[in-house]
């Protein structure tokens, strides 16, 4: 058990230690890599004594996600982990931990989604639940995997919306570094314990989850109560109301950690960028570099790092691009059949925009294919010949493909 | 045995419910949370009681009800247990997971038996109308052979699963096979399972005018002719010792059952069952009935 201090752990010990951190009371989750060292280490602690929690060993990521809506709606504060399939596995349940309202934090260690069979990262299962109506964070780094997840829970039970933390496989999950680990009474002030909803209640009993028309409807004392479109909208706007949540939480923890923070967006070198290469998650770092030898050479690019991606911040997006002249955006996924997620959403934000840069799309580092800062330099440099040569809209370029050439 | 008059008069279920007419479910459920004396939260997956609870927001109980997706029952039971030991709370009610055929037999197996071999702390009730009555009287694993289904057309061919054995085989403190319309029998076993912890497992039959083929009124007789012929018994296995119970007492010591045609004949749903299959199912019931005789005196004569 890790105290209080710099120490070098890999993004799985940080995100065990965010749990403990967070005096989570509950814990489900099944075995899948590259997560599994996360329940591990939290089933050490919890043997030894040294995590106060109940730990549910389930069968399937279907029940560990449904062991987490209950205890949630009981009131405790909850955690799971899981990756590629197993949060395929569990997708009916991440649909009713949002619907349900339920502030469930759960840590995606991003990893490509079978088939074939590939245990390495790209970010294609944490993409397929985009829709799914939960606030979704990506992180760059170690730290920000323990930061993240903190403050998680803070927004979670703010907006009343469960939080998925996604982090990349093997690349963060698996990989040391310096990560400073506050002290257990700051994180406990800054997350005190959760406050239980009366949901279950024998003295005021409620139904809970129930079949639910289309249209509102009284209840015995004649009081006229949503119907299920009343409740989407609600739950749209709760997602909308986290694009201030979670900038807010990020400035009160910095404020109680004297470090650290997070808004909805990062940028590196963007300010007087030409060029913007826009991504999610570790990618930003490799970004950053390639983003600085591209000025090396005379071509002005920064870099927009995209933190929350549910809800979208179309409106930080617009603003951040503004001015700039193309913006490449760097997906680890695919919308089978059009484009990358991130590329689409970000072509969508800028459509009603002044001085909107023109975007292109490229995939990159699916199921583990080596990304090098230099490919990304390139696929840059070959993005900024293809708008100076006028074009405007692109096909989506595959980096580091090595297609083989057909007799 | 608790005598039908001296079950308690508080009542946990609203007078009206969404039910078909003749629906045993409700029957069941009412002596089940007399059994529980109302402190209980129920978690209830996709089925027929998803619906006799009542569309938001009108409940049909007066205890807390957590609806869940299909496959669900059992570990979002876990999980109820799980969040009211972590807040202090789990000497407050007891956890109920209350699931059909379908929820507990087939999609639901996987969530059940996990939760039994962790011998999570929750009564489930599985209450078996032998189809999915729900969503229009498709075959289930836990149809019998012969019973014409929206998707056996011609009569189902396989035999049921047996689920108390295979819960049995979990190695867990309790299991009972109850019918709803002996609510003595049923107040009296889920009150034993109250008392009991881990996972306590009993399999309720629940004759389905609709699904089955009969007339309303007929509800009650039809589910006592299921245990007049044998094609339900009555037993709980209480650490591993099996009893028979109620009825099906009764009729052992009495020896002799209905014929199950009587029983079959009842029901549209076995009308054009051939003279074979009523045999075959004849033959499975006797077996079945046997070897219930043969556990029941193994367990009552001394070790």
């Amino acid at each position: 058990m890790s105290d209080a201090g710099t120490v070098v752990i890999t993004g799985n010990e940080a995100a065990a230690i965010a749990v403990r951190l967070a005096g989570v009371q509950v814990v489900a989750a099944y075995p899948i890599t590259p997560q599994s060292p996360v329940v591990e280490t939290l089933s050490k602690w919890v043997d030894a004594g040294e995590l106060r929690a109940e730990l549910v060993r389930v069968e399937s990521e279907h029940s560990a996600l449904t062991v987490c809506i209950a205890a949630a709606t009981v009131g405790a504060r909850v955690f799971t982990a899981t990756s590629a399939n197993g949060l395929a596995y569990m997708n009916e349940q991440v649909w009713w931990a949002a619907g349900a309202r339920l502030p469930v934090v759960m840590a995606c260690v991003n990893r490509a989604l079978a088939a074939p069979w590939n245990v390495l990262n790209d970010q294609q299962d944490s993409m397929s639940v985009r829709d799914a109506g939960w606030i979704q964070i990506y992180c760059r780094d170690n730290q920000e995997i323990l930061d993240s997840l903190v403050q998680a829970y803070a927004i979670a039970e703010q907006v009343q919306l469960p939080v998925m933390v996604c982090y990349d496989g093997f690349l963060l999950s698996h990989t040391s570094m310096p990560v400073t680990v506050p002290p257990a009474e700051l994180a406990k002030a800054f997350l005190p314990r959760r406050e239980p909803l009366p949901i279950v209640d024998l003295q005021r009993p409620r139904n809970i989850g129930q079949v639910t028309f289309a249209d509102p409807r009284a209840d015995a004392s004649g009081n006229l109560c949503h119907g299920y479109m009343e409740i989407r909208a609600l739950h749209q706007e709760a997602l909308e109301r986290a694009l201030d949540v979670i900038p807010a939480v990020g400035d009160a923890f910095a404020k109680q950690f004297g470090r650290g923070g997070g808004g909805l967006l990062w940028s590196h070198l963007l300010e007087d960028a030409e060029v913007a290469l826009v991504a999610a998650g570790s990618i930003g770092s490799e970004l950053s570099v390639a983003a600085e030898t591209l000025r090396s050479e005379g071509i002005r690019a920064g870099v927009l790092g995209i933190r929350a991606y549910r809800p979208f911040p179309a409106q930080a997006v617009r603003a951040a691009l503004a001015g700039k002249a193309l913006a490449v955006v760097v997906d680890k996924a695919m919308s089978y059949g059009y484009e990358g997620p991130i590329c689409s959403d970000v072509r969508a934000a800028l459509l009603d925009a002044e001085r909107a840069p023109a975007v292109f799309g490229a995939v990159t580092g699916l199921g583990g294919r080596e990304v090098e800062t230099s490919q990304l330099a390139d696929a840059a440099r070959r993005a900024v010949a293809d708008f100076r040569a006028g074009a405007r809209r692109r096909r989506t370029a595959w980096i580091n493909l090595k297609l083989r050439e057909e007799a | 045995m608790t005598k039908l008059v001296d079950l308690p008069t508080t009542e946990h279920m609203l007078p009206g419910n969404r039910a078909c007419a003749g629906c045993t479910i409700g029957i069941g459920l009412r002596s089940i949370l007399k059994a529980l004396d109302g402190k209980t939260v129920m978690t209830v997956p996709a089925s027929c009681l998803t619906v006799i609870g009542g569309m938001y927001p009108i409940s049909s109980v007066t205890v807390p009800w957590l609806n869940v997706a299909f496959p669900g029952a059992a570990a979002a039971a876990s999980g109820l247990a799980a969040g009211l030991r972590a807040t202090g709370r789990a000497g407050e009610m007891t956890v109920l997971a209350m699931a059909g055929d379908g929820g507990t037999a087939d999609i639901g197996i996987q969530g059940l038996s996990g939760a039994a071999e962790r011998n999570e702390d929750f009564i489930y009730v599985c209450y078996d109308n032998e189809a999915y009555m729900n969503t229009g009287t498709q075959r289930s694993g836990l149809t019998p052979a012969g019973a014409r289904t929206t998707t056996t057309t011609r009569g189902k061919r396989e035999t049921s699963k047996d689920m108390p054995r295979i819960m049995e085989a979990h190695g867990i403190p309790y299991v009972a096979s109850i019918s709803a319309v002996y609510p003595d029998d049923v107040y009296d076993k889920v009150a034993k399972a109250r008392g009991l912890r881990g996972l306590r497992y009993l399999h309720m039959s629940t004759p389905c005018p609709s699904g089955w083929g009969f007339e309303p009124k007929d509800a009650v007789h039809v589910g006592q002719l299921a245990v007049d012929t044998g094609a339900v018994i009555l037993y709980d296995v209480e650490g591993g010792v099996f009893r028979l119970t109620g009825r099906s007492k009764a009729l052992a010591r009495r020896g002799a059952l209905k014929p199950v045609r009587e029983y079959l004949s009842a029901q549209a749903r076995f009308h054009g069952t051939s003279k074979a299959e009523v045999e075959a199912l004849q033959a499975w019931v006797d077996s079945r009935w046997e070897e219930a005789l043969q556990r029941d005196a193994a367990s009552a004569s001394p070790a």
